[in-house]
């Protein structure tokens, strides 16, 4: 990612003024190299303090037993074992994987389909009303969220009221209580989240595809699916890679929408790495289990986000 | 002809479909803040008597004068230092292009898809160990760490764009490199700084973690932050917590409308670039 990552935001204005893209520094610019750090050491002394030392820290903590007030004993990869060993722990990274589902996936696909629908009156006034409100998700704080689908899913919410009015009284329960339903009903929250942003961002990416390739499709008598599977997804590549990767991390790291929702419950249905953590440092007290699961719930962002941008964004600069 | 019609008729059905599932929680919110307080009402039901009281009874229970106050003083704190640092830094990676700077860019980078819950358990003994836990700066300080690896990239992403010639004619005047950055090339980065404060504005204003981690008084929190402490309180009591939430939104809410274009176009491009 590190190095494609700037490629493809160059690209579009690199063609305007190809004259900037070369990397030597032009000789009237010439500014001493000191000069430069100067202008850099304030962000990266923060960045340094609150991020990159923070970092080392995490490593150094996950290879000792610690509370957090008495002495630390290194007990060297133990607290990883227990990581991917203890049921409890391990559950936690099994159920980020199953929220991708939800938080990726749905939102992923059905922002295609939902896209693709309404590209032709992407410019009706609807369509300019839905653009400020389908945002809405995105402005408010996922604690907020979190507390109204609460309300939505609880056992006299919304979502039940209407599955009785539809004669499914049968199914109606407390979605967010129940075992078996919980972590679905938290991946719904997640979904209802990014589904906008998603829509809009590949709705954007739509009408930046050239339009007579569609009426080169109809003339040859392609369908809307047709249209949809080898025109559309095609050159939206670059934008779905954006929506999976935002999602994907949004999942991993799902903290705010679990904490209000469900608290992890019931029992440890809907825990995920990201309250894990938290409880284990600070109600739990063990400090290097935490910092362990952090290791590796850090590890896999990367190791989701980073073949998805190589996949996405590989030949497109 | 006729399936063109019929598409956008399938269009304008499932933008309305859309439209209604992205507000009905908020409707089900609003009606239930109308009902007696410590009632348990259904979904969407308008109650035969609002209490319009509750947004107040809400307002005053939860010190929402003093939430607020607090939220736009860690804002003001983390914001313009952020957008001050990170245009000089990216303008001098983007700009300047010194040596070395290739690297400090990737080490930027490094940060960018970092969960803040993977920084949050040292994060916590740094802060207890500067004395700074249960005060504003134990949000303030780590979240403009937090926030310099995407601003860096989104203000370089600006600088590396900017013609040169510019700059050796500011040269050829004399300029030294700060009024090069302060006089010229600032008041050019109006648009890609604006954007940035934007979303600095609302990642900040909903940020909950290190709200609930390292400040323990709701009313020295972010609003996120406040109204995960309000839920503490009010969990049982649904139409107050319903009242205490939609007042929580409301100002990001106003904010959103007022400058809503901008913030479209700021998150759109925020993602496609982080």
């Amino acid at each position: 990612m590190l190095d494609t990552l700037d490629v493809s935001e160059d690209r579009p204005r690199a063609a305007v003024r190809p004259r900037v893209r070369s990397s030597a520094q032009p000789a009237a610019l010439r500014t001493p190299a000191w000069v430069g750090w100067i202008f850099v050491a304030p962000a990266l002394l923060i960045y340094a303090w609150f991020v990159l030392w923070p970092l080392v820290l995490t490593f150094q903590y996950s290879l000792y037993d610690w509370d957090g007030i008495g002495p630390s004993t290194w007990v060297g990869l133990e607290n990883y074992s227990k990581v991917f060993t203890d049921p409890d722990l391990s559950k936690t990274i099994v159920n980020a994987f199953k929220l991708i589902v939800f938080f990726s996936a749905i939102p992923v696909v059905l922002g295609l389909l939902i896209a693709s629908t309404i590209r032709q009156i992407a410019g009706s006034r609807l369509a300019l009303v839905a653009r400020t409100v389908v945002f809405l998700p995105q402005v408010i704080p996922l604690v907020a969220a979190g507390i109204a689908w609460s309300w939505m899913l609880s056992s006299t919410g919304l979502v039940n009221q209407f599955l009785s009015l539809i004669g499914l009284d049968g199914v109606t329960r407390a979605w967010l209580g129940d075992f078996s339903t919980a972590l679905p009903a938290v991946g719904v929250i997640g979904a209802w989240v990014l589904l906008g942003l998603c829509t809009l961002l590949l709705l954007a990416g739509m009408s930046r595809i050239d339009q007579s390739l569609y009426e080169a499709a109809r003339m040859d008598g392609a369908g809307p699916f047709r249209e949809f599977v080898h025109i559309t997804v095609p050159h939206l590549r670059q934008e779905i890679g954006v929506c999976v990767t935002v999602t994907v991390i949004a999942a991993l790291a799902a903290f705010d929408i679990v904490y209000v929702s469900t608290q992890g419950g019931p029992g440890n249905a809907t825990m995920v790495p990201g309250l894990e953590i938290y409880y284990q440092a600070f109600s739990e007290r063990h400090v290097g289990v935490a910092s362990a699961l952090a290791v590796v719930l850090m590890a896999l962002v990367l190791v989701c986000v980073l073949p998805i941008q190589w996949l996405t964004r590989k030949d497109s600069g | 002809m006729i399936v063109a019609r019929r598409e956008a008729l399938t269009g304008r059905a499932l933008l309305i479909v859309l439209i209604a599932i992205t507000i009905l929680p908020f409707v089900s919110l609003f009606t239930t803040a109308l009902h007696p307080s410590g009632t348990y009402p259904s979904g969407l039901d308008w109650p035969s008597d609002p209490q319009w009281g509750n947004f107040t009874e809400a307002f005053r229970s939860a010190r929402m004068g003093e939430i607020l106050t607090s939220s736009v003083l860690i804002v003001l704190g983390v914001v313009p230092v952020s957008l001050l640092i990170a245009t000089m830094a990216g303008f001098a990676i983007g700009h300047l292009r010194m040596a070395g700077g290739q690297v400090l860019f990737i080490v930027f980078l490094l940060g960018i898809t970092l969960p803040f819950e993977g920084v949050i358990t040292p994060l916590y003994y740094q802060v207890r160990d500067l004395g700074l836990l249960n005060t504003r700066w134990a949000i303030i300080l780590p979240l403009i760490g937090l926030f310099m690896p995407f601003s860096v990239f989104w203000m370089r992403a600006h600088f590396v764009n900017m013609p040169t010639d510019l700059s050796e004619a500011a040269r050829m005047d004399g300029a030294n490199t700060w009024q090069l950055f302060w006089r010229i090339h600032v008041p050019l980065a109006g648009p890609a700084i604006s954007s940035l404060a934007i979303l600095l504005f609302l990642w900040t204003w909903n940020q909950f973690l290190l709200a609930i981690v390292l400040v323990d008084e709701p009313t020295k929190r972010t609003m996120a932050g406040a109204l995960g402490a309000f839920q503490g309180q009010w969990g049982t009591d649904i139409p107050l917590l319903c009242a205490g939430s939609l007042l929580i939104l409301t100002p990001t809410l106003i904010v959103f409308l007022i400058f809503q274009r901008r913030f479209v176009s700021a998150l759109l491009e925020g993602s496609l670039k982080g």
